[in-house]
This record gives structure tokens, sequence and C-alpha cells, in this order.
């Protein structure tokens, strides 16, 4: 096993490890925190998926802007949510939570099967692949300009208008008015 | 791959048991980060069109859309019930 490999499988296991601590922690403020150590370790995955820029974009866009958000709303939110949820759990794995760990294990069970069944490493596509895979050397950043503003023109567009229109939508739902 | 499905089945999880909007909104975005994951996995055998690549960089914009959005939803929801557990909420007039 060489050293990319032990690194990958590192990253992987911060992604998992910390995602399960955020979603079983019981203390809100850590498991948000713990929420940017997914992030961090996602982004690094995805650097070893030969996406430097997306994962560029992960991190300015995930880490930098909406676990800003987040905590804020969180903080402007924080003082009852504490006390009753404390008061309402009275063990890690409560009633309610039975039905939702059940059905999240089913899915991951025909997940499983499904990846296990397609064989992605098999599939035709991508063993011809050849030379259309990216290599480490490549300059993914220029082909991804070249083709946002050439092949996927549109869909740019269309993104840039629905991000105003959620700035927007945003901005007016959360000014604070007399009648609501 | 079976670690973007893992993070799917914990999204999920957090979807369907939590009591608190912002776990919530918290395990909806382990899915899409699950579903970019994959997305950027194959987009590698892709390297004319960048079809993976793009789409996730869509995915993460359209993300963080959703998110300021239901945020500010949910500080509104908060301001009215002073309460932000959406088994609780269960009407939308006054």
């Amino acid at each position: 096993m060489n050293i990319e490999q032990l690194v990958f499988y590192i990253l992987a296991a911060m992604v998992l490890v910390s995602a399960f601590m955020v979603v079983f922690n019981r203390n809100m403020v850590r498991s948000i925190f713990l929420f940017f150590v997914t992030l961090f370790s996602m982004s690094g995955l995805f650097v070893y998926a030969l996406a430097d820029f997306v994962a560029v974009t992960q991190l300015v866009v995930y880490v930098g802007g909406m676990l800003v958000l987040m905590i804020f709303a969180f903080l402007l939110s924080s003082k009852t949510i504490l006390n009753t949820s404390s008061v309402h759990r009275t063990s890690l794995i409560g009633l309610h939570h039975v039905p939702g760990l059940l059905i999240s294990l089913v899915f991951f069970l025909i997940l499983f099967v499904t990846i296990y069944q397609a064989n992605p490493d098999e599939i035709s596509w991508i063993r011809n692949a050849g030379k259309n895979t990216i290599t480490v050397s490549d300059n993914t950043i220029h082909a991804i300009g070249i083709n946002l503003m050439t092949r996927y023109l549109v869909p740019f567009e269309i993104v840039s208008v629905l991000l105003m229109m959620a700035l927007i939508g945003a901005a007016h739902l959360a000014r604070r008015t007399k009648k609501l | 791959m079976l670690i973007s499905a893992l993070l799917f089945c914990i999204g999920l999880y957090a979807v369907l048991s939590k009591r608190n909007a912002i776990m919530i909104l918290i395990g909806i975005e382990f899915m899409l980060n699950a579903a970019i994951l994959n997305l950027v996995a194959f987009g590698k055998y892709d390297k004319q069109v960048m079809g993976g690549q793009m789409f996730a960089l869509f995915a993460i914009v359209l993300a963080a859309a959703t998110v300021a959005v239901s945020l500010a939803i949910i500080l509104n929801v908060y301001t009215y019930y002073k309460n932000i557990d959406p088994t609780t909420i269960d009407q939308l007039r006054d």
C-alpha cells in the first residue's frame, strides 16, 4: 500500500467517522463544528478524484459560506433548543430513532447490492475511456473555464438567475416584520 | 462509491430521526455531498466534456442557495413559534 492510498483511506475514514459523530452527537454546537471536519475531508476526497476546482469550491462555498450561516442561525435560535432537546431525549436511541435507523440501514443494503452488481470498474464507457481520463498533470481549471463559457452557458446563466432569486428571497424572508 | 453510499445513509437517518430543523438540514447536506462525490468520481473519466465536475459545481451552488433560503425560513418559523422542532409545527395559518 503506497502513501496515496493510505491518505485516501484516512480521509475516507475521517469523512465517515465525523459524519457519524455529527449525527449521533447530542450537543448541537459540537455537531455543527464536526460538520466542518466532514466537509474538509470531503474536499480532500475531491482532490483524490482529480477535481481540484470542485474541491476549492467546496471549501469556499460550504465551509466559508454555509457553515457561517448555519452557526449564525443556530446561535440566533439556540436558547430553547438546548433545553427542550435535553428534556425529550432519555436514551441515545429513543423510540422514534428506530424506524429511521431501520430505513437507512435497508437503504444502505440496497445501495450496496446495486453497486456490487453494477461493478463500476467494468462499465464499458469507463473501460473505453482510455485517453479521455483526466491525468494528474492536466489543467482542469482551464478546461472548466472553457466548458463553462461554451457548452454549459445556458445552465450557468440559469444558475446565476436562481442565485439572485435565492438571495432576494432569503433577504425578504429573514427581514423582521411587525405583521408576521 | 461505498463511502458515498454510507454517507448518504447517514444523511437519510439524520433527516428521518432528528427533531431539530438545523440537524435535518445538515442531513440533507450530507446526502447532497454524497451525490457530488459520485459525480466527481465518475467525472474523472470524462475529460473532453467535464460533465461530472460541471454538474458537481452546479450542485454545490444550488445547495448553497437552498441552505440560504431554508435557514431564513427556519429563523422566521423560530421567531413565530419559538421552536424549530418540525414535528410540532403543523399549521401554516396564524
